[in-house]
């Protein structure tokens, strides 16, 4: 069976920037893989590389087997976009939201068939946000909010999951149900990258780490990869240590 | 007279019929395509857009080819030009867009001044729904058709690449097209309005309907009720003022729409001015008592 995520020598760059270099990474089929790294180390580059938001100066990525364009096509990939990129205000409610992970296999006006009710009716009872649904998206706390993008993503059917900063303004309990429920989709075979900068949750979520500073500096368990020799590298703190010896 | 009347008589004349009709049919497709607009932020280049199609209308006239022809030549040179500038120099976006749809219009302004022409081209500039001829109803109509089957019809995709265009893309839809076709139907829906209000105004009814919708729901089927609703009841109370009060008819249409949206941003329940000060002051009593309990 073929990675899930196969990315070979990845070079991302903006103008003169070099966002990655010659990023190889492979995750196999239900895992969870934590993407960690400092603001700026390309874990979003990579992001855009795996949805084709970004074109590669060289190097190949492949979703569930598939070249990028494929994969979209077969809405294989979902994303839950980190909060900062959302409007909160916006006039849709969480059904609304989780619907349009249906999209790509509705007819052109979208309108929902029973199939397409019954699929997104379950992404919410698989979420526990049932009782939520009619909400405006913005009247959720922000674990809710997570949960109602993941939603989203189990009604589309996706076999790869990419998550942006999923617990940056979650509080503890709520992020224990998210760490729960994404174990669960990776339990039915589903792949999930989460991108953080932060750690804490790293050791219940993730089966894998990936160090990330522009290049892959590791990929491991999480155990391993939390240790401080690894965790200096990838936070540039080794640079400092340096600087301070000399 | 009676209030009936009053009403009633502006009726007896084909110019008033026509001109009723006329701006009816702007005000709900504009109503319409605004809810959009002011979601994505499009504002400024809502603006942008309507004036920029000015020298491309004065162009389809000498040319004796439909105005809409025109607008959307003009409408689409005017986003690639906005897009070049902002790509290919320091300048942000704003600057880009100010630049571009200004020299557009500038050019409209001259290309008029140079077009030797029976009827006062001017006319598009300032509009004149009270002397809408009953061809350019008929144009009216159809290209109002059009937008409105088009933003209908693809309501679901838009909401969608209004809300989230990475997700758009990542199940396979192009966000680029969704919002191409969003920019071409502004640029249609500008020459239905312009018969109102004409090129410089038409970009109040592209905004203020749908921020007025706004602040009154938070549910996006209903805003594009409320919307085109409360542009067209408010445009022919401004197309009846201005013939009781014999002024500006397009500049009338406006100044009702913004009354409607000062009332609204005051008054609002959930989202006007003194509906949450309200709120916010009734939690804090609640606050106060419970700590005094």
């Amino acid at each position: 069976m073929s990675a899930a995520i196969a990315v070979d020598d990845l070079t991302v760059r903006y103008g003169e920037v070099v966002a990655l270099e010659e990023v190889r990474l492979r995750v196999e089929p239900g895992r969870v893989c934590g993407l960690v790294g400092m603001n700026g180390s390309g874990k979003s580059t990579l992001f855009k590389a795996l949805t084709g938001m970004v074109r590669p100066e060289r190097g190949t990525v492949r979703v569930a087997g598939l070249d990028p364009a494929r994969a979209r096509r077969r809405a294989l990939l979902g994303y839950v976009p980190q909060s900062e990129a959302v409007d909160w205000q916006f006039p849709v409610s969480v059904r609304d939201v989780v619907t349009m992970g249906r999209y790509a296999g509705m007819g052109p006006t979208r309108r929902p068939r029973a199939a397409d009710r019954a699929a997104v009716d379950d992404a919410l009872d698989r979420v526990e946000l049932t009782e939520l649904a009619g909400r405006q998206i913005g009247q959720l706390s922000g674990g809710q909010r997570k949960r109602a993008f993941v939603a989203r993503g189990i009604a589309q059917g996706a076999r790869v999951l990419l998550l942006d900063e999923p617990f940056a303004g979650v509080d503890k309990r709520s992020e224990a149900t998210i760490v729960r429920l994404l174990r669960g989709l990776a339990d039915d075979g589903c792949t999930v990258l989460v991108s953080s900068h932060d750690l804490h949750a790293l050791p219940r979520l993730a089966d894998e780490a990936v160090l990330l500073r522009r290049r892959v500096l590791f990929h491991g368990p999480v155990g391993r990869a939390l240790e401080p020799s690894h965790l200096a590298r990838a936070f540039g703190l080794d640079v400092l240590d340096r600087e301070a010896a000399g | 007279m009676s209030p009936v009347d009053l009403l009633l008589e502006p009726l007896s004349y084909d110019f008033m019929v026509r001109a009723l009709i006329t701006t009816t049919l702007a005000a709900v497709v504009c109503g319409l395509l605004s809810c959009w607009l002011v979601l994505i932020g499009w504002s400024l280049m809502g603006d942008a857009v309507s004036h920029a199609v000015l020298p491309g209308v004065v162009l389809a006239y000498v040319l004796g080819a439909p105005f809409a022809l025109g607008a959307l030549a003009f409408g689409v040179l005017a986003v690639a030009l906005i897009g070049a500038v902002r790509d290919t120099s320091r300048l942000k976006e704003d600057a880009a867009i100010g630049i571009v749809f200004t020299t557009l219009f500038a050019l409209g302004l001259v290309l008029i001044s140079v077009t030797p022409s029976q009827t006062d081209l001017n006319h598009i500039i300032f509009g004149n729904v009270l002397g809408v001829s009953t061809t350019e109803l008929l144009q009216v109509t159809g290209l109002a058709a059009v937008a409105m089957a088009v933003l209908l019809a693809k309501r679901r995709d838009l909401v969608l690449f209004a809300f989230d265009p990475v997700h758009a893309h990542a199940i396979g839809l192009s966000p680029r097209r969704l919002g191409a076709l969003l920019l071409g139907l502004l640029a249609l829906t500008t020459v239905v309005a312009l018969q109102v209000v004409g090129v410089i105004l038409v970009v109040a009814m592209l905004i203020i309907p749908g921020a007025t919708a706004f602040l009154l729901t938070d549910r996006f089927g209903r805003m594009l009720v409320v919307a085109p609703v409360v542009a067209a009841a408010a445009s022919v109370t401004g197309i009846y003022l201005s013939y009781w009060f014999d002024a500006a008819s397009g500049g009338l249409v406006v100044l009702v729409q913004g009354a409607v949206f000062a009332v609204v941003y005051l008054a609002s329940p959930r989202h006007g001015l003194l509906g949450r000060q309200l709120t916010a002051r009734r939690r804090r009593r609640q606050l106060s008592r419970s700590a005094a309990a």
